[in-house]
């Protein structure tokens, strides 16, 4: 069946839906990924926009059970130049095709996605809404037009489950994961190093997650504008101080609010998996994976508290930071990969230090 | 869209034998030439091995296949003025007629030129509009044909498909039974042009020619003497620039045929002609308005770079604005070998011909011409060794020329193993050597036993015309994959022997290029 | 880090004549090099005995010697030259067995020579099988069940220990010169006789055979301070068995998921430092059981190579001028990236096309070889496409072949359909159309040619498309036909064959239905940046555009 990817602009795109078909609107986005399309697919993060992928041949390798990041998808719309006809892959069980139907998804196929990078790249990210088959073109622009943008709202209650669970119930220490939309591959990685893992949603109040006894706190990734995200970072703010705390990329987001920062929003965001990012401290470089559509300013963070310690090689904007006397520390990137490189996933151990620290004084 | 007026490049495509990275360098240097110039260079290619696919290379780059389809979009985009489609090879030429009915404009020597050199008919024409010599020989389309034109001519007769490159198909043809396989081959090859049926001199020393042309003036780039015997494709021949035995007369007539070739053809641009002399005359074998694959050999030879300065011909400047009005002489001797790749497919003879089948070429400097052959020798994997045993076994028109070498080498204390035939011709001349069986004769050790003993270091071994029997395909092939150098020719020997001699005799010296074009004498 | 100050004159080894397996990828960074160098203010001596080169060009370097490339000659340039530094990393494997050479017999410590861009033990560790092995199986990765051996007798007993079907690999040879697969002990003794002797050290590694498993190669780069980067992931659609420099091959990775892919990457990661290539580039190659996803290693070049100038050209990332900078001190980051010019060198590039590289071969020349394709390389060139999908990129590079065909057609075929699927050989592609064409299964193809469904799959869409145009023949195309046939990578003139159209008329039939070749950039980044670099190809991709405003 047709279908339009219509930007607020006026451009429309004409394309073939697949999965399923309804209407969505979100923030038009590209990912420069090459593999790894079903994490990014189950990233909550993702939610409230519309994905392109500029890598042109998606699918080729089906879909897994093992490799979701979360309990489902979550964003709006996936855009993409061919959708593969089969899939391939020893590993694989059904298609994307598949997924979507299931998943209630809508796709959008057979669309000069570089067109739409380039679009993006000069004017930034717009607002963009997927019509399946033929509809009046002025007014699917007006919808789109008419239609909410990320800036100021808060979708991370949207995503995360509202009540408490345990995803590992042994381990040497007791993390508490502040959930806002938390990729699996980040629990995984911190019950792998043998830690007690328990996640709470990030609305959660802090006396409750006290009442968890924490040894170590992590605030994850999640979807939107962290600005409204007023309640995590008062929670946040009462949790600092007394526990380690490692933030991730929203996470990251909300900790520098906590320590006076402003966040402000990129032009259309760092989504793909070869950032550089120098860490400040060591001189070493590395291939990040980000997912990102806003930012914190360095200029405004407390200096005489906080250490800038990671830095984007291509655009300069703060990717790391750290407390210069307590144990917390937090990355924009994405240290628990799922997809991408894994050469930073060493944080997780370097939480693991900073909580093993705080435990032995 | 820039400013700029714009000149599109055609490539040379995939490397294969024949067609490789010296047209390559021919187009890198056209867009260099171009730039220089003050125009935008425009490439286009679909080999990621190359310098001209590297997007530095040019102004813009195009990575696509050179075929109609896709450079009359390029040309329709871009809308260059002027197109260049003669230092790719055969494969941009194909387009020409084409490209210029689809309005782009072809620069340099025209379509037509091209053509006639190809066409039979019209270069016999020419040829004997000035004056020159060509083997007899005619065309044919049919198997039917050729057998009534070989036998008027008498054999052995050189076929080749026209409108090929490479020697695709040729053949030295020396019966009628091989004549009819080798008629359907060729015209397998090129089936939509007739196959040409040339008298095959024998016994000739070939020689190449580069040259520049703007219409005007002809001046030569380059005279190489083929050190090969006739029939082997130039490609393949070690060739030495400057001539080691041709009489300077015979040079000058080769210039001045060349240069009235240059002229008649209306060449603009680079002209490569293939010549053979036999007994004081010379013969035209091949003209090709276009670059050949001995450009790059002759201009890193005499300092000049001729790809580079055919296209500002072709560009419209004069030889005489390119200060380039005479020959360049050269100080030294540079010998062009070649290389093969026989130890991929073992089994396979060995042997060359009229098709080619080298991938490569080396070169070696020097004052002293053993010395530059010995160079090119070992630039080419040929350890030519300076004692030993030297294995010889040539065909019965060889053995004269055989016995001077013969006796050299045991002068130089190499010990001589030959076949029975050749051992009784070089005793009947009071050479002593060892006889050694042949394959084929059954008894033991034979020739490949010595091979395998390590007991022969050099085989000198020519054929009989004729494929060869399966013996002399054996020695060969051990030969090859134990790397014991391997001379098929008579000329081929006889370098070898003042290599070696220069060897033992001289240390090696080498040499800078920058310090030898600064010996040469530009005018 | 600064450029090295210390060095003030560098000698860097050309690869010599163009043979198969090391052609002139060699003249192109070669090239690289000497402009890299230049630009950093370097005084360079080039040897090569090669002629038809650019790299040999007057103005490419200040002392430029057209001599042989043997330890002897060089040494004499040495010892003229003084130069410093030797780099030895841009020849090929002549220019770093020659370099191994003059280290052994003590030339290099004579003149004070100092190996830049990767060192006489990566050089061993690389090229030595034996070292090799042992150094990837202490990091802790496969290779594939092996012995080294000096004589047959040794490499008898490791073959019947291993069990057939086995793979000869002579050491320190070039484009796998020698390497061959036995299937019995007849076959065997037979070929590693020859494997012996192709080897510059006599030595051979006899190795369990994983014919049959998917290949894959990955370029990789590392400056001094141990910073890695991986430029390009390429998928070989030939299956293990097919030398890399024979198989067809795309980039990127088509059927790998993350994980896997990211396994791979570590992989390479850890042996590019492993095995202590200070500097520069490698090419990595990986066997992956389609089965069940175990990943072995297969080999690794500590240099550039064939591959890393394909790497260059389907990415746009110049690795040899990059590696040679790396190789006078820079680090990645401190080499901007010449394309987007805002951006450091240090990152890894992304894609937003499919490239696909077909080898040319030239059997025909040498009567009575066998156009079988193995693990000794025998093709003499390549062509190299780059389309919006595969079937695109692969029909585009079929016509850059120069051959009968301008896409997937028909073509005479000399063996019977499950002989072309079952032994590669250059037609293989053709066998596989043939086979889909007479209705055979994804499932039945793959069982006899073991390459990726994925591949077979793409190649059906194809098949079934011309059988639609065919069936069309007569009556004017469609816009929607016609729009997916160029979409599929049909060439005009491989249309007006099936259709019975004059290739002018199709094209003019283009032009109506506003069907024209569009002219996309490659930029290292996916369209991120604004790219400065003017290299473009064509993709026939439709899309459909409009605007509405208020």
């Amino acid at each position: 069946m047709k279908g339009h990817l219509v930007v607020e602009d006026g451009t429309i795109y004409t394309g073939k839906i697949f999965g399923a078909r309804a209407v969505r609107y979100g923030e038009l986005i590209f990912n420069t990924s090459m593999t790894g399309y079903q994490e990014i697919l189950f990233d909550p993060s993702y939610k409230g926009q519309i994905l392109a992928m500029t890598y042109p041949l998606i699918g080729n390798y089906g879909v897994n059970t093992e490799d979701c990041e979360s309990e489902r998808i979550h964003l709006e719309g996936f855009v993409v130049r061919e959708k593969s006809r089969i899939y391939s892959n020893w590993r694989a069980q059904k298609s994307l095709e598949e997924l979507f139907k299931e998943q209630k998804v809508v796709g959008l196929e057979g669309v000069d996605t570089r067109k739409i990078t380039e679009t993006i790249r000069e004017f930034g990210a717009l607002k963009a809404g997927i019509f399946p088959g033929n509809r009046d073109k002025r007014e699917m622009v007006t919808l789109v037009q008419k239609s909410p943008s990320l800036v100021g709202r808060d979708i991370v209650s949207r995503v995360i489950k509202s009540e408490a669970y345990t995803w590992q119930n042994f381990g040497k220490y007791k993390v508490v994961v502040l959930d806002c939309g938390v990729k699996y591959n980040i629990l995984r990685l911190l019950a792998r190093l043998n830690l007690k893992v328990v996640v709470y949603p990030a609305t959660a109040p802090w006396q409750e997650i006290e009442k968890e006894e924490p040894d170590g706190i992590l605030i994850s990734n999640g979807p939107g504008d962290p600005e409204p995200l007023k309640t995590v970072v008062s929670t946040v703010s009462n949790l600092v101080g007394r526990h380690p705390v490692f933030g991730i990329c929203l996470g990251h987001q909300i900790l520098g609010q906590v320590f006076g920062g402003k966040t402000y929003k990129l032009k259309f965001g760092h989504h793909g998996a070869n950032h550089p990012v120098k860490d400040l401290t060591t001189g070493r470089i590395y291939i990040t994976v980000q997912n990102h559509g806003f930012c914190v300013d360095q200029r405004t963070l407390d200096e005489t508290e906080i250490e800038i310690t990671h830095t984007n090689l291509n655009d300069g904007t703060l990717e790391g930071m750290a407390h210069k006397k307590w144990p917390i520390f937090s990355v924009q990137f994405h240290p628990e990969d799922a997809p991408g490189p894994r050469d930073t996933e060493y944080l997780f151990t370097k939480f693991y230090t900073l909580i093993e620290n705080a435990q032995e004084s | 869209m820039t400013k700029k007026k714009k000149v599109l490049i055609l490539g040379s495509g995939p490397n294969r034998i024949g067609q490789g990275i010296e047209f390559d360098y021919c187009c890198v240097h056209a867009s260099l030439a171009a730039k220089e110039e003050g125009y935008e260079s425009i490439m286009v290619n679909c080999n990621p091995e190359t310098v001209s696919t590297d997007y530095d290379t040019s102004d813009r780059l195009y990575f696509e296949p050179i075929t109609l389809e896709d450079i009359l979009n390029i040309v329709r985009l871009e809308e260059p003025a002027g197109v260049i489609l003669q230092f790719g090879g055969q494969t941009p030429l194909r387009l020409a007629l084409a490209l210029r009915k689809a309005g782009a404009k072809v620069l340099g020597t025209t379509p037509e030129a091209i053509d006639i050199a190809e066409d039979r008919k019209k270069f016999s024409q020419l040829l004997r509009r000035l004056n020159l010599k060509q083997p007899a020989g005619a065309t044919a389309r049919s198997t039917r044909q050729a057998l009534t034109v070989a036998s008027k001519l008498g054999y052995p007769v050189l076929v080749r498909p026209s409108y090929v490159l490479g020697g695709r198909a040729m053949e030295i043809v020396y019966d009628r039974t091989a004549l009819q396989h080798f008629i359907k081959r060729a015209i397998e090859v090129s089936p939509h042009h007739p196959v040409l049926i040339d008298q095959f001199l024998e016994d000739t020393i070939e020689v190449d020619v580069d040259a520049l042309c703007d219409g005007r003036t002809c001046v030569i780039g380059g005279i190489m003497e083929h050190i090969e015997e006739a029939g082997i494709h130039s490609g393949d021949s070690a060739m030495v620039l400057p001539p080691y035995s041709l009489d300077s007369r015979l040079v000058s007539a080769i210039k001045e045929t060349t240069k009235s070739l240059a002229l008649s053809l209306g060449v603009i641009g680079l002209l490569n002609i293939q010549c053979a002399v036999k007994n004081g005359e010379i013969y035209i074998l091949e003209v090709n308005p276009r670059a050949s694959r001995t450009v790059p050999f002759v201009s890193k030879t005499i300092g000049r770079p001729l790809a580079k300065l055919a296209t500002k011909i072709m560009l419209g400047k004069t030889l005489e604005d390119l200060k380039f009005t005479a020959e360049v002489e050269v100080p030294y001797f540079a010998v062009k070998e070649s290389v093969f790749p026989f130890n991929r497919f073992p089994g396979v003879d060995a042997l060359l011909g009229p098709e080619m089948k080298s991938t490569g070429e080396v070169i070696g400097l020097d004052v002293n011409f053993g010395l530059a052959y010995a160079k090119s020798q070992l630039a080419a994997g040929q350890f030519l060794p300076l004692s030993g045993s030297v294995f010889l076994s040539v065909k019965d028109k060889d053995k004269p020329a055989l016995l001077p070498l013969a006796i050299e080498f045991s002068k130089l204390g190499f010990k001589i193993i030959a076949t029975r035939g050749t051992a009784h011709f070089l005793a009947r001349h009071g050479i002593r050597s060892e006889i050694v069986h042949k394959v084929y004769e059954g008894e033991r050790p034979n020739v490949a036993d010595f091979i395998r003993n390590n007991l022969i270091q050099l085989i000198i071994n020519t054929s009989s015309g004729m494929r060869p029997k399966k013996d002399t395909l054996s020695i060969r092939s051990l030969a090859v994959s134990r790397s014991i150098p391997l001379i098929t020719t008579i000329p081929g020997a006889m370098a070898s022997l003042m290599a070696i001699k220069a060897l033992r005799e001289r240390e090696i010296q080498v040499y800078e290029i920058h310090e030898c074009y600064r010996k040469i004498n530009f005018s | 880090m600064p450029r090295r100050a210390d060095l003030k004159k560098i000698m860097l080894l050309g690869s010599g004549p163009i043979i198969i397996g090391q052609a002139c990828e060699f003249d192109y960074s070669g090239a690289q090099a000497c402009k890299a160098l230049k630009e950093e203010g370097y005084e360079i001596v080039l040897v090569n005995s090669n002629p038809a080169t650019i790299m040999t060009d007057p103005e490419m370097a200040d002392k430029i010697y057209l001599e042989p490339l043997v330890p002897e000659i060089v040494a004499k340039i040495i010892e003229r030259e003084r130069p410093q530094a030797l780099l030895p990393t841009l020849g090929g494997q002549t220019a770093l067995n020659l370099a191994s050479q003059l280290y052994e017999q003590g030339v290099l410590q004579k003149y004070q020579v100092e190996l830049i861009g990767a060192d006489y033990q990566a050089i061993k560790k690389g090229e030595d099988r034996q070292l090799f092995k042992e150094a990837i199986t202490e990091i802790g990765y496969r290779v594939p069940e092996s012995g080294t051996a000096h004589n047959l007798k040794q490499a008898i007993k490791i073959a019947t220990t291993i069990g057939f079907p086995v793979i000869i690999r002579p050491a320190y040879t070039l484009g796998g010169t020698g390497s061959a697969v036995a299937y019995n002990v007849e076959e065997f003794k037979e070929l590693a006789e020859i494997g012996l002797k192709a080897s510059l050290t006599n030595e051979i590694l006899i190795e369990e055979s994983v014919l049959g498993w998917k290949e894959y190669e990955l370029e990789v780069m590392r400056d001094l301070k141990d910073n890695v980067v991986i430029i390009c992931s390429i998928e070989n659609f030939d299956p293990m068995g097919v030398h890399t420099g024979d198989s067809i091959t795309v980039a990127p990775v088509q059927t790998l998921t993350d994980k896997e892919y990211q396994k791979m990457r570590d992989a390479a990661i850890a042996i590019i430092r492993k095995i202590g290539v200070a500097t520069g580039g490698s090419n990595i190659q990986f066997a992956v059981n389609p089965e069940n996803g175990q990943m072995v290693v297969i080999e690794m070049n500590p240099r550039v190579s064939r591959s890393s100038a394909l790497a260059s050209k389907a990415t746009g990332f110049p690795i040899a001028k990059i590696a040679t900078k790396l190789a006078v001190g820079y680090t990645l980051d401190e080499i901007p990236n010449d394309i987007t010019k805002k951006t450091p060198s240090y990152f890894e590039p992304t894609i937003d096309y499919c490239v696909v590289k077909i080898p040319k071969f030239n059997f025909e020349k040498f009567p009575g070889a066998v156009p079988q394709l193995g693990t000794s390389m025998k093709s003499v060139g390549e062509v190299m496409a780059i389309g919006r999908n595969f079937k695109e990129a692969l029909q585009k590079a079929l016509r850059s072949l120069e051959e009968r065909f301008s896409g997937l057609e028909d073509i005479k075929l000399e063996w019977p359909v499950e002989q072309g699927l079952k032994v590669a050989n250059p037609q293989r592609l053709f066998y596989i159309r043939e086979a889909l064409r007479q209705g055979k299964s994804i499932e039945e193809v793959y069982q006899l040619c073991n390459i990726d469904r994925w591949f077979l799959a793409n190649i059906e869409e194809i098949v079934r498309l011309e059988k639609k145009l065919k069936k069309a023949k007569g009556k004017p195309l469609s816009f929607a036909m016609l729009k997916q046939a160029k979409e599929f990578g049909f060439s005009d003139k491989q249309l007006a064959w099936l259709t019975g159209c004059p290739e002018l008329q199709i094209s003019k039939l283009r032009e109506k239905y506003g069907l024209q070749a569009q002219y996309k950039c490659v930029d290292t980044c996916a369209g991120e940046f604004v790219a400065e670099t003017p290299y473009f190809y064509s993709t026939y991709e439709y899309s459909e555009i409009t605007t509405a405003r208020q």
